[in-house]
């Protein structure tokens, strides 16, 4: 598609990349083509550190179907952390 | 019979004279030689620009494909469009500026013939279609399925997008191709038909290619929407155009 219709959330949290772990402070979101999933178009996501250089970050390309799939796991682990650990 | 290219990664003072990144290839000899800017798409700066690069320099044109994200960098093409995408993306005045600048570059090389074409991708298609209502002297320009040069909802238009392209067609001074896939969702076939419409009714020179079968990005030989006969026709297509356009010299 080709757009730059682009979702951003803040967030608190560390992600492992090929130097190891650092601080992300800011997930973009948006479904457009992937740079290198076999896809047409993929649900991508990078979870980034905003004050450090183009290199930290850790990107995933997901298919549509398996992008949802992931936010079901997600919503599911946390209702379940829930009710295991409060919050 | 012998052939050869050189491509290598280059600098140039781009657009407000800053240095960017640009991939060069071109046939070795002594020319002379058209030239061509390739415009990559939103991804990036990525492995399939450079292929087209040395697609075109295979066919005869000396080919700058300029890294529009260079201010963004240094890093990793795939890391440096994602920043570009996370700020918004680049400024239409930027990129008109560093295609512009890579015009120049073509054209003063001593192996140049005096004329340089441009061609673009996706967004690259926009930029294309952008830069050559907006520069004059370029001397052809293929638009490959260009999203947004006809913006519907005027709330898409931003600071660093301020006008649609379709609304500058007046000012097209050269020939165009347009290269498109009946099943894209952007540009849909009605902007297809609508951009086609504006071009008639300013009198502009141009050759518009409609594919059945094929959707967006129907080049991109590791992509599922790879559609190998569509996209051998219409490579084609652009050989053929730029052979009508840019191999005499300039002036004719």
């Amino acid at each position: 598609m080709c757009t730059h219709i682009t979702e951003q959330a803040a967030i608190v949290g560390s992600a492992k990349g090929p130097d190891g772990w650092m601080t992300v402070d800011t997930a973009t979101v948006y479904y457009d083509h992937p740079y290198h999933a076999p896809l047409e178009h993929s649900l991508n996501i990078d979870l980034v550190n905003a004050s450090e250089g183009a290199g930290s970050r850790v990107a995933l390309e997901l298919s549509a179907e398996s992008a949802r799939a992931l936010v079901r796991a997600i919503h599911a682990a946390l209702e379940q952390g829930a009710d295991a650990h409060g919050g | 019979m012998y052939e050869g290219m050189i491509a290598e990664t280059i600098s140039l003072p781009g657009h407000n004279g800053d240095h960017i990144l640009a991939y060069s290839a071109r046939p070795l000899g002594n020319g002379p030689a058209p030239g061509v800017v390739v415009i990559h798409h939103m991804p990036g700066w990525d492995e399939w620009t450079r292929e087209v690069a040395r697609k075109l320099a295979a066919r005869g044109y000396a080919v700058l494909a300029p890294h529009l994200y260079s201010r963004l960098g240094p890093g990793s093409p795939d890391d440096v469009a994602a920043r570009a995408r996370a700020s918004g993306g680049v400024a239409d005045d930027q990129v008109v500026g560093d295609i512009g600048a890579s015009i120049r570059y073509l054209r003063t090389q001593p192996s140049s013939n005096g004329r340089v074409g441009i061609i673009g991708f996706c967004s690259g298609g926009r930029h294309a279609y952008l830069a050559a209502c907006r520069l004059p002297d370029v001397d052809a320009a293929v638009d490959c399925w260009g999203g947004g040069v006809i913006v519907d909802d005027p709330s898409q238009l931003t600071e660093r997008g301020p006008v649609a392209p379709i609304d500058l067609t007046a000012q097209l001074g050269c020939p165009l191709l347009g290269i498109f896939g009946n099943e894209d969702g952007n540009p849909t076939p009605d902007q297809v038909d609508r951009t086609e419409e504006a071009l008639r009714h300013h009198g502009k020179a141009y050759e518009f290619h409609r594919y059945d079968g094929a959707g967006h990005g129907f080049f991109a030989v590791d992509r599922p929407a790879y559609r190998p006969h569509q996209a051998t026709d219409a490579w084609g297509k652009v050989s053929r155009f730029y052979d009508q356009h840019l191999r005499s010299p300039a002036g004719d």
